[in-house]
């Protein structure tokens, strides 16, 4: 077997900070960096410790050393990783963007972790992307779906200053995602924060407007065989009920609606269980940088 | 009575009848409606009229229901039909997006109310910005204001004033607040950010107390209330326009607002299309007795019928679970959850 494949981490907060747990736990990846932009970080202060190489010069820091990654995770703000797509394109380093920046080609694991292994930059979405996504392509692949739309609701306890700052990118990112990776010919997103205590659970609805005589029989065991999937790397994603079918109402535009209750319990791993809407990001950039690194090493993912 | 026209207004009523008014109908409005409305509203010298979905700009959706005449046309039509009135709308930082407000701008709107949940107001720094930036005339929504104490409205306010917010309101989403508790709000509010900006104050009439909540509100401080023609909104209704203009001309406070040409246009306007105007009946009074969003009303209706369950037990359960506005999907899993144990 061939050596892991360098790493590094941008972005020292809690998305950082759960993906370094995660990432450690694969043999094909060696998480030698992670760089902040704030030297009393704990994140940073914690990765130093497991022996992680760490600076809060940030990116120009990382870019500037001798060895430089073969894979950078950005976990910064959509902003930031705007700023830095370039860089890391330009020093040939693949970047997975774990901000709703959208550079790159969305990459939704369950759906088409294969398509874009060659793209230099590749978006994870958002994490209610993650969470619904699958859903949509669950509902797609069996039937054509004319509308789509998402709402995901997250404690507002696990939306830190990156999820507050971006929500407009937030609704756009998911809902082009919901569209060009879900296959609805047009797609919506809506996020909320619930402030209650203790925190709840992310919950996650998915409505797909299909044909009044599609197939439910169908429809219901794809979105089944999807949520395995998904659960294979986030075991606490699950159907909160069975798919509800409704008969289309007035303003549907003639068309019928399946709705998925979703609820994500995340792993543990740093964040709260409550957090599954952190904890679906983390798993699903490490699963990504899994196929990476694999590719990297000339092994098939 | 006739309308002392010579004083300026010690408090400017915002007229909602078609933005929350937007829920009763089922986000049904026509833009006849909306013309006579606004035609009607502007000749009484309403001075700012919001006009938007129900859930503000971009909410049509699945989730709260879709426009049956699309936004922007409603919008567009308003604009046309005010002369002196301001055209507002509303945005909701989640569902509608800086596209969707630069877009109303340019049709014409002048004033944005961007609406967070009242601990949440740090997720519409951008969206402040950005109405700034376009020139808006900006208001902070505090919604769900009974779910806080008085200082950390307070903090909202401070959040949504430092972001460039001219106005913050308290926003009793529920109709959960009762007179004291509406007054200890606004003042705290005040305290605040008195001086820097204006506030506001939002009545749902759920529990019955719009009126005599918006009087208190003005007491501590509050200098633009809203209200709705025959309290056309969310859950039992906003604070009927009219009977506030009224009330408040009793009490020697200047609207700029003519009451019987805002009585008039209650009744022969607005009571020309809606035949049962909002009511504290028991799925209303639910609302704000358990705290839940006003909005709730109509789907969890939906969802009680289609479930089998009591609609009022699913108010219930909102409440308990906490639910804020927005979170209208999850009336669908309250009464599954309801309808289970009768299995």
């Amino acid at each position: 077997m061939s050596a892991a494949v360098p790493v590094a981490i941008v972005g020292s907060g809690n998305i950082g900070g759960d993906l370094l747990i995660k990432l450690r736990r694969d043999p094909e990846i060696d998480v030698r960096w992670m760089v902040g932009i704030d030297p009393e970080s704990e994140g940073l202060r914690r990765a130093a410790e497991l022996g992680v190489e760490t600076s809060a010069e940030g990116t120009d820091w990382l870019l500037a050393q001798a060895e430089l990654p073969e894979i950078v995770f950005e976990a910064t703000s959509a902003r930031a990783h705007a700023a830095n797509a370039g860089r890391y394109e330009a020093a040939g380093i693949t970047a997975v963007d774990l901000t709703p920046a959208a550079v790159g080609p969305f990459c939704i694991p369950s759906v088409n972790i294969d398509e874009h292994l060659d793209a230099p930059n590749l978006s994870m979405v958002t994490c209610g992307g993650q969470a619904t996504v699958p859903m949509v392509a669950a509902v797609s692949r069996v039937t054509p779906v004319s509308y789509a739309e998402i709402v995901a609701s997250v404690s507002s306890r696990s939306a830190g200053p990156g999820t507050r700052a971006n929500i407009d990118e937030f609704t756009r990112s998911t809902a082009r995602a919901v569209e060009r990776v879900g296959g609805a010919a047009r797609g919506k997103a809506i996020i909320i924060l619930n402030p209650a205590e203790p925190p709840p659970l992310m919950r996650d609805t998915v409505f797909c407007g299909i044909d009044p005589g599609a197939d439910q029989a169908s429809i219901e065991r794809s979105i089944e065989a999807m949520v395995a999937d998904v659960a294979a790397f986030v075991p606490g994603y699950r159907l909160a009920a069975p798919p509800q079918f409704e008969e289309p109402r007035e303003g549907w535009g003639g068309q019928a609606r399946v709705t998925i209750l979703l609820e994500v319990e995340g792993a543990g791993d740093s964040f709260p269980p409550y957090a599954g809407n952190l904890d679906i990001m983390t798993a699903a950039a490490a699963r990504v940088g899994n196929a990476l690194a694999r590719v990297r090493r000339g092994q098939v993912p | 009575m006739s309308r002392p026209v010579s004083r300026s207004p010690e408090v400017t009523i915002t007229d909602t009848s078609l933005r929350d008014g937007s829920h009763a109908v089922a986000h049904m409005f026509t833009e006849d409606q909306i013309r006579r409305t606004v035609a009607a509203l502007d000749s009484a010298g309403v001075s700012v009229i919001e006009v938007s979905h129900g859930d503000g700009l971009g909410g049509s959706s699945f989730n709260y229901g879709f426009s049956g005449t699309p936004e922007r046309t409603l919008i567009a039509a308003a604009v046309e039909e005010a002369g002196a009135a301001k055209i507002a709308c509303l945005l909701v930082p989640g569902i509608g997006t800086v596209p969707d407000l630069e877009a109303a701008a340019d049709l014409g709107v002048s004033i944005v109310r961007i609406a967070t949940h009242c601990t949440e107001a740090d997720v519409a720094l951008q969206h402040f910005a950005a109405a700034r930036a376009l020139g808006l005339e900006t208001v902070g929504f505090l919604m769900m204001a009974h779910m806080a104490p008085p200082d950390v409205l307070a903090e909202g306010a401070r959040i949504m004033v430092d972001a460039g917010c001219e106005c913050p309101y308290v926003v009793d989403s529920a109709g959960a607040l009762v007179l004291d508790q509406v007054g200890e709000r606004v003042a705290a509010v005040v305290a605040e950010v008195g001086g820097e900006a204006d506030v506001g104050f939002h009545a749902h009439d759920n529990l019955g107390v719009a009126i005599g909540n918006s009087v208190f509100a003005y007491r501590a401080g509050a200098r633009r209330l809203d209200g709705s023609l025959r309290g056309l909104g969310a859950g039992a209704g906003n604070a009927k326009t009219e009977l506030l203009v009224a009330v408040l001309d009793r009490l020697g406070i200047e609207t700029g607002i003519d009451a019987l040409a805002a009585i008039d246009a209650a009744e022969e306007v607005v009571g020309s299309f809606i035949e049962e105007p909002p009511f504290p009946d028991r799925g209303s009074i639910t609302l704000g007795y358990a705290g839940a969003y006003s909005s709730f009303l109509k789907h969890a209706e939906i969802a009680a019928e289609r479930y089998g369950v009591p609609m009022h037990e699913i108010l219930l359960e909102a409440g308990r679970r906490g639910y804020v506005g927005g979170q209208e999907d999850l009336i669908i899993d309250i009464a599954i959850g309801l309808q289970a144990p009768a299995k």
